[in-house]
């Protein structure tokens, strides 16, 4: 039986407190710093997953989000890359809608039974905006999940589906549109999210023999605390002991994503036997049962929902959000970050960008990077395996703080990063707070986004603090 | 190996005056400099044979003709280089080695920089490394290097971050100091220790007078055989040494055994030099040590580097007044990069312009007792990867 086999999460470190947005609002919603987008959420919730796992041996990658960073030009392959994943793998994209992660995850279950495919990776990653002063601005969080989707070792497995398409504008984004659209929230609830989710988990119900009662976990994706509370109760869940929490409170609505973290989140907690049941909306509904295995505790270390949730800083500067999200700008960075955009230099290059490879040396055993043709411990010519540094540990060396930098980042921190194993590196160092920097203290690889220029966006590996 | 001691002279040198030269190009400058250098020798434009320009900025062009249009030379061969921050030095060398090669009987050298009309407080990235796609180093601008080294000399050392602060503002007070006795220099007034203690932060732990100024400037010297200065004039300077060491060993960013606290090719350019010019004993024997201080903490490394003193034995030196005018090593008697900011084709040559007038008895209210060594040095780039220049002059026989 296919089902999932393992499952990683991310949640960006910052949170915003929504006291800061407005008076009187309650809780926090995570949002992403200003280097992070919807691929590097994707490249952390990925790697996540695949802690342990044998990268050589996934057939493929699946990525969901409505807010990728290029129209045209595959995410997949920018997260498959990081991920260093083989080449000879099947990727795609699935976008457009607030299903694309379920939809993804459909497609990668039916690969799988298929036989087309051992193991598929499915990512979900979002960071939708809410204009200024929207409850969309309120209610939308930014994050990622991953599940690793396969038929041996099953930790849950998915054993019935329902989908339903819905042709209706109630919640969109035009393809030049940077904000969150929305017709009437009384049509959109009762027309458009009301009538098919109930539609379609009921029809799900029927075909799986099952009735809530079953359930031991109802994961329902709402667009607001107030609908999951309504649409919970409308399909039979108690929501004390049945329904998974929504996440309103510390995270927000992560739209694609939003489904596989909440339940990435029920699976942290689930129990041999558990059924769960998933719930999408977007343009229609998808439902879906698992149910989890003997396997369901056995997936290792992972930081998931739970590390990343507990583990965060506040901003409580409306300014600061503004900022990153790029709807404040400061002046024009007077040096630019990541120099010059070559796309040809940067395919060259894309062992020792995406996957972070550096060189092991035959003769000497030393490691370096960037990759050069010299050894530059022993100067032995050509005599090198690839040792993939970003997922080893680091210690600074030594490290500076210069105001030079544009003042979204100043002071921008370089830190020079021994690996453990071997290896230096010169890095950014990001997600941090200046006072706790140390020579001597423990970091991190984290892919970011190193600079937008050209027509590109330019991604990289900085360093951050351990995140836990 | 002959090396270049004793075979080539400075006759004559120009250097203008340093700063935010608003109204003049680097042509204007590169008019100024070699025409008072041409003067100081008491010879035409006609008979200098052959010209080196050492300038950094891609917008100055990509050719010694920058040179020959301003000067308007008549045909000669001129030839720009660029070598980092060792510019101006590679410059010098490349007309003395000329000489002393016997190609031509007299040439000259002149560095300038306009850094002033890029718009930007700091330097651009200009002169980098090559930086298409992959993130390596050169996206760290210059006091955030620098204030690598600071950080882990301060932890080597175990200086808290006021001791070591303190360490590097006296560098800041002791230059400025200098500068103030000097009409050329971009900045000619002095501080207190409060002023460079409490100063802006601009790269921790960096602060506003850690850093040296962003200047225009240019500089030239005129060299020919002593046979050809004798009959020029009685006070030439003799070239003792001239060495450039380009890093290609253990690279220091790279590298995971490099310590941040030295810089081997400023140590190998040193020893090259050193033993050209017959020195053993740097620390006794040079008088005036012109030093890439662009950055306080530069000036500790390349003293301990250039061995007026040991490891680790900077601050001990530097309360005793070491290199101080009046200490045993006069480093940067002229007020260094401090005063006079850097632009880098012309930092080297106004280095060997003030050992050129020390060793003349023409420095002015700066001027030492019958000083016998000048040594000139830069160094740019990243430790391990860089370039250090140095050029050690001193009096005729």
């Amino acid at each position: 039986m296919a089902g999932i086999t393992s499952y990683g999460a991310y949640v960006p470190l910052w949170r915003l407190s929504r006291e800061a947005i407005m008076k009187g609002l309650r809780g926090e919603k995570s949002i992403r710093n200003f280097d992070e987008d919807s691929t590097t959420m994707a490249v952390a919730a990925a790697i996540d997953c695949l802690k342990g796992k044998d990268r050589a041996a996934i057939d493929g990658l699946f990525f969901a989000t409505t807010t990728a960073p290029y129209k045209e030009k595959q995410i997949a392959t920018t997260i498959a890359a990081a991920a260093d994943l083989r080449q000879d793998i099947i990727t795609a994209d699935f976008t457009n809608s607030l299903r694309a992660g379920t939809a993804a995850l459909r497609a990668a279950l039916d690969a799988v039974k298929a036989g087309s495919v051992k193991q598929m990776l499915v990512v979900g990653a979002d960071c939708r905006m809410g204009a200024p002063g929207t409850d969309f601005e309120q209610n939308c969080g930014d994050g990622a999940a991953a599940l690793l989707i396969g038929d041996s070792g099953v930790a849950a497995e998915i054993n019935a589906w329902h989908s339903v398409s819905s042709e209706i504008h109630d919640v969109w984004r035009r393809d030049d549109d940077e904000f969150i659209r929305a017709w009437e929230d009384r049509f959109s609830y009762s027309k458009g999210y009301l009538n098919t989710v109930t539609q379609t988990v009921t029809a799900m119900m029927e075909k799986a023999g099952i009735g809530p009662g079953d359930v031991a976990r109802a994961v329902i994706a709402a667009p607001t605390p107030r609908i999951h509370g309504e649409v919970s109760r409308k399909l039979g869940f108690d929501p004390k002991t049945q329904v998974q929490p929504h996440l309103f409170d510390i995270m927000g609505n992560t739209g694609a994503a939003y489904p596989l973290m909440l339940l990435v989140a029920a699976l942290e907690d689930a129990q041999p036997g558990d059924r769960l049941l998933l719930n999408s909306y977007g343009n229609g509904s998808d439902a879906l049962v698992l149910q989890a295995t003997g396997q369901i505790g056995e997936t290792g270390a992972r930081r998931g929902m739970k590390v990343h949730l507990e583990t965060k800083r506040i901003v409580d500067d409306y300014r600061i959000y503004l900022q990153w999200r790029g709807l404040l700008v400061f002046e024009a960075q007077p040096t630019p970050p990541g120099g010059l955009l070559s796309a040809s230099a940067l395919f060259r290059d894309r062992n020792q960008v995406y996957p972070l490879h550096g060189l092991k040396c035959k003769n000497c055993g030393g490691v370096h990077y960037p990759p050069q043709r010299v050894c530059p411990k022993c100067r032995s010519k050509d005599r090198f395996d690839e040792e993939r540094l970003s997922d080893k540990m680091g210690k600074i060396y030594t490290f500076s703080a210069d105001n030079l930098c544009s003042r979204r980042e100043a002071p921008r921190v370089t830190a020079i990063v021994d690996f453990e194993g071997g290896g230096r590196m010169a890095t950014i160092m990001t997600d941090r707070v200046l006072e706790e920097i140390e020579v001597g203290m423990p970091v991190e690889m984290s892919f970011r986004k190193l600079v937008s220029q050209d027509g590109m966006h330019n991604y990289g590996w900085k360093s951050v603090p351990l995140r836990s | 190996m002959p090396g270049i001691r004793d075979r080539v002279a400075i006759v004559g040198m120009g250097c203008t005056r340093f700063g935010e030269l608003w109204d003049k190009s680097d042509q204007d400058m590169m008019v100024e400099s070699c025409h008072e250098a041409l003067e100081d020798a008491g010879i035409d434009l006609k008979e200098i044979q052959a010209a080196w320009l050492g300038i950094q900025g891609a917008e100055t062009g990509c050719s010694g003709a920058r040179l020959s249009r301003a000067l308007k030379t008549d045909y000669i061969p001129v030839t720009r280089v660029e070598n980092y921050c060792a510019t101006g030095i590679e410059a010098f060398r490349g007309a003395a080695y000329a000489v002393a090669a016997g190609i031509y009987d007299i040439a000259l050298a002149c560095g300038a920089e306009k850094l002033k009309d890029s718009g930007a407080t700091g330097l651009t990235q200009m002169g980098g490394e090559p930086q298409f796609g992959s993130w390596v180093w050169a996206p760290i601008v210059a006091p955030a290097r620098f204030a690598l080294s600071a950080t882990r000399y301060f932890h080597t050392y175990g200086l808290t971050p006021q001791e070591g602060k303190e360490m590097l503002a006296r560098i800041a007070v002791k230059n400025h100091r200098n500068g103030s006795l000097n009409h050329r220099a971009h900045f000619q007034r002095e501080i207190t220790m409060e002023q460079a203690l409490n100063a802006p932060m601009i790269a921790w732990p960096l602060g506003l007078y850690d850093c040296c100024g962003v200047s225009d400037g240019s500089a030239a010297a005129i060299v020919t055989r002593p046979d050809i200065a004798k009959r020029i004039r009685d006070d030439y300077v003799m070239i003792k040494a001239l060495a450039i060491s380009c890093g290609g060993g253990p690279q220091g960013v790279i590298a995971d055994d490099y310590d941040y606290i030295h810089v081997d090719e400023i140590v190998r350019s040193g020893k090259m030099a050193y033993e050209e010019a017959g020195i053993k004993d740097p620390r006794k024997e040079v008088d005036i040590a012109e030093i890439h201080d662009c950055f306080t903490i530069t000036e500790v490394l390349i003293c301990e580097d250039l061995g007026f003193t040991t490891r680790g034995g900077y601050n001990q030196d530097s309360m005793a007044g070491t290199f101080n005018m009046d200490g045993e090593v006069a480093v940067n008697i002229d007020g260094g990069l401090k005063c006079f900011g850097h632009p880098i084709g012309a930092s080297g040559l106004r280095m060997i312009f003030e050992s050129y007038l020390q060793l003349q008895g023409k420095a002015g209210p700066r001027q030492l007792k019958d000083p016998k060594f000048g040594v000139a040095q830069n160094y740019g780039g990243l430790p391990g990867g860089g370039v250090s220049g140095v050029a050690i002059i001193g009096a005729r026989d």
